[in-house]
């Protein structure tokens, strides 16, 4: 059974806004048929301050695909519509406490219905461009079409780099075979084969410092600047304590403070910073830092 | 029996209290390996004759050494398939159906890229094979026919017996997934020629982590496991001693109640298929109603989607399964309902009742009491539904951009 929150539930079983709005002034459909979830929106909207005065929704779908439902109409009233617009999936799960990650994937259409709602109401015709495949990493709800594209964009052939590059197989590792697939078949129109039990590539040789002191601090610095907005995404955030040669001492902060992913997001942080240095460094929490002589434990 | 009402038996079932009973010593004092030449193993090793026996009883086996325990259903699926092509390494080929279980098509899938060629036999809208198709794929290259007896979604049954002779004639080896059907349909597999079979210990009442494949006298075979001498060398590794005493028992007990369960069961299942029926609007029964399992009745409710429909029967206390996407943890809709060209709008909101001999006529009537209001619920938040029915032309109405 799926691990619903008790607020998911709640908006399942006591669904707000449930039908639609008689005198819509903006409809939005969408959904996904293999899921088998779809979403019909009907909002009232201010024509002179484009205000969302009244937000209805019917659903076809599953607990989670009705309570984000729910969840979606309950957050856009009294919104304008460029407000609401801003309004994310992520934003809609977190309204319930969060959602398995297979639901974010195909039940959590409320984004897409507002857009399409939205160009309804402006008399635009909307197009989802968004396309969905097979979910590959459960752990990040990473889909095969997404790790397709990365890897022809990028012409990746290592499930390493698929990961540093789209997260998945991240977490628990079990989808590797997964992405070992998409590598294979993906070369195989390019008329080419992976050898998947050839050791990749090292990444850089050991050599010593290639820049000086100050420009190899400020690398370190403008990586790790890079990568937070990736962390952020998730709640998560990471602070730069200290280097001492080749070891980085960093804080992880917000949700990635204690998760149970944190060994694996401190090794992707190592591997760019590697690859931006080209030398090798350890990245460790602050918390192994060293005390200080004398220094209160 | 534990509080609800649980028709999800088709998923797995409760283990008989005497099934308990029957397993306890196993645990405790007659802790011995069957393999020693002690006391302690002796007696263990007595109790699996035992078993083996009460087994060969059900299935109407010839000879008590065809039964060979396994871990599981899919184990003995995995191991009958695959020793099918050890065995006949110049046959590249396996016929199957497009609606066997997991344990199976998983396999195949597996074993198309490791070069072997697969046929997948096509269903009509009722779930039913066509023969014709089958005879003409059965030749000298097929390593195997594998066809399941009953299917586990809608407990159509296949022609398995009939199958099984059409191959043998052709020379080819027979492999039925029976998980469903065994201890719910009689069984007598002396008077078949099929060759292996698989069982699942608890589909029938027995604990889970147990299995059978049935492996007919000079059936020519490859083991999936070796390394030890148990089961005569066709499955290494030592004996699940309780667990298959627990399915001896189980066995025993199957095939006391088979009448039971097709005059009892069957009478509440046929209850509870025509209350709901006559209760609710635009709803119908998928697969073959004239030939199935006579405690499985899957019904497609139009317009609304299965995961919802269990949320909400759950919370009532009934417990069934659904081939609606969202519940299989795959995300895939059922296969086994887009084989049969069950429209998506009522393939999503399929939803399975599996009875046993547990049930009850109150539980049946409580059920057939609640699930109206349940559907007419989900459907008022349906976008296909309006207020009386559903609307005009429901797919032109409501046609969402898909993504």
């Amino acid at each position: 059974m799926w691990d619903y929150s008790d607020t998911l539930k709640e908006h399942f079983f006591e669904p707000r806004n449930a039908g639609a709005i008689e005198d819509a002034n903006a409809v939005g459909d969408v959904g996904s048929i293999s899921c088998g979830d779809a979403l019909r929106l009907t909002l009232k909207v201010n024509p002179e301050t484009e205000v969302i005065e009244q937000a209805g929704f019917q659903t076809f779908g599953c607990g989670s695909a009705i309570a984000s439902s729910s969840a979606l109409t309950e957050i856009i009233k009294g919104k304008t519509v460029d407000e609401a617009l801003t309004v994310s999936n992520q934003d809609i799960a977190d309204f319930l406490d969060g959602m398995p990650p297979e639901k974010m994937h195909c039940s959590v259409m409320g984004r897409e219905a507002l857009q399409a709602a939205v160009a309804n109401f402006r008399g635009e015709e909307w197009s989802d461009d968004h396309e969905e495949g097979a979910l590959i990493c459960k752990c990040f709800a990473i889909d095969a079409v997404m790790i397709e594209e990365t890897v022809r964009a990028n012409e990746l052939r290592t499930v390493e780099e698929v990961t540093n590059y789209t997260k998945a197989g991240g977490g628990c590792s079990s989808c590797h075979e997964g992405i070992e697939e998409i590598l294979t078949q993906v070369w195989a129109e390019k008329g080419e084969a992976i050898d998947f039990s050839q050791p990749s590539q090292p990444v850089t040789q050991p050599k010593p410092y290639a820049m000086t002191g100050f420009q190899r601090m400020k690398k370190i610095e403008t990586t790790i600047e890079a990568i937070r907005p990736q962390l952020q995404r998730d709640h998560g955030d990471i602070e730069l304590v200290d280097i001492d040669g080749r070891t980085i001492y960093v804080n992880m902060l917000g949700a990635c403070k204690g998760c149970q992913l944190e060994a694996q997001t401190l090794a992707g942080v190592q591997q760019q910073l590697m690859e931006a240095l080209g030398e090798f460094i350890k990245v460790v929490p602050a918390s192994m830092r060293p005390q200080a002589e004398g220094a209160a434990s | 029996m534990s509080e609800g009402i649980y028709l999800d038996n088709n998923a797995t079932t409760m283990v008989d209290p005497k099934v308990v009973d029957a397993m306890m010593p196993y645990f405790t004092e007659q802790f011995g390996n069957p393999s020693s030449m002690h006391s302690f193993g002796d007696k263990v090793g007595r109790a699996l004759k035992q078993a083996r026996k009460q087994i060969q009883q059900l299935i109407g086996a010839e000879h008590d050494s065809e039964i060979v325990f396994t871990s599981c259903g899919t184990e003995s699926d995995s191991t009958a398939i695959l020793s099918a092509l050890k065995a006949q390494p110049d046959r590249k080929k396996i016929i199957t159906t497009n609606v066997e279980h997991p344990a199976v098509l998983a396999l195949c899938d597996y074993l198309k890229k490791e070069g072997y060629k697969i046929h997948h036999l096509h269903v009509d809208e009722k779930g039913r094979l066509d023969l014709e198709e089958y005879e003409e794929l059965l030749d000298s290259r097929t390593a195997v026919v594998s066809v399941m007896w009953a299917n586990n979604e809608t407990g159509t049954i296949f022609p398995v017996e009939k199958m099984a002779e059409m191959a043998h004639e052709k020379g080819v080896m027979f492999h039925t997934d029976a998980v469903q059907a065994v201890g719910k349909i009689p069984i007598d597999l002396k008077a078949t020629k099929i060759d292996l079979l698989s069982i699942s210990g608890h589909k029938l009442h027995a604990p889970k982590g147990i299995g059978v494949l049935y492996l007919r006298r000079g059936t020519r075979f490859r083991p999936l496991l070796r390394g030890g001498h148990q089961e005569r060398g066709r499955r290494a590794g030592t004996e699940n001693t309780a667990s298959i005493v627990g399915l001896g028992k189980a066995a025993e007990l199957a095939l006391e109640s088979i009448e039971h369960e097709n005059t009892f069961v069957k009478s509440l299942r046929d209850r509870l298929e025509k209350g709901i029926l006559e209760a609710i609007p635009n709803c119908f029964v998928t697969g073959d109603p004239d030939n199935r399992l006579p405690n499985t009745c899957n019904i497609a409710f139009e317009y609304i989607e299965g995961e919802s429909i269990l949320l909400m029967i759950n919370k009532m206390g009934i417990a069934a399964s659904s081939g609606s996407a969202c519940t299989s943890g795959s995300l895939e809709p059922s296969h086994v309902m887009r084989a049969m060209d069950i429209p998506y709008t009522a393939a999503h909101g399929s939803v399975r009742f599996s009875l046993s001999r547990y049930n009850t006529l109150a539980e049946i009537d409580k059920v057939i009491e609640v699930m109206p209001a349940i559907v007419a619920n989900l459907r008022k938040m349906s976008p296909y539904w309006g207020e009386n029915g559903p609307v005009e032309n429901p797919e032109e109405a409501f046609a969402p951009v898909y993504n």
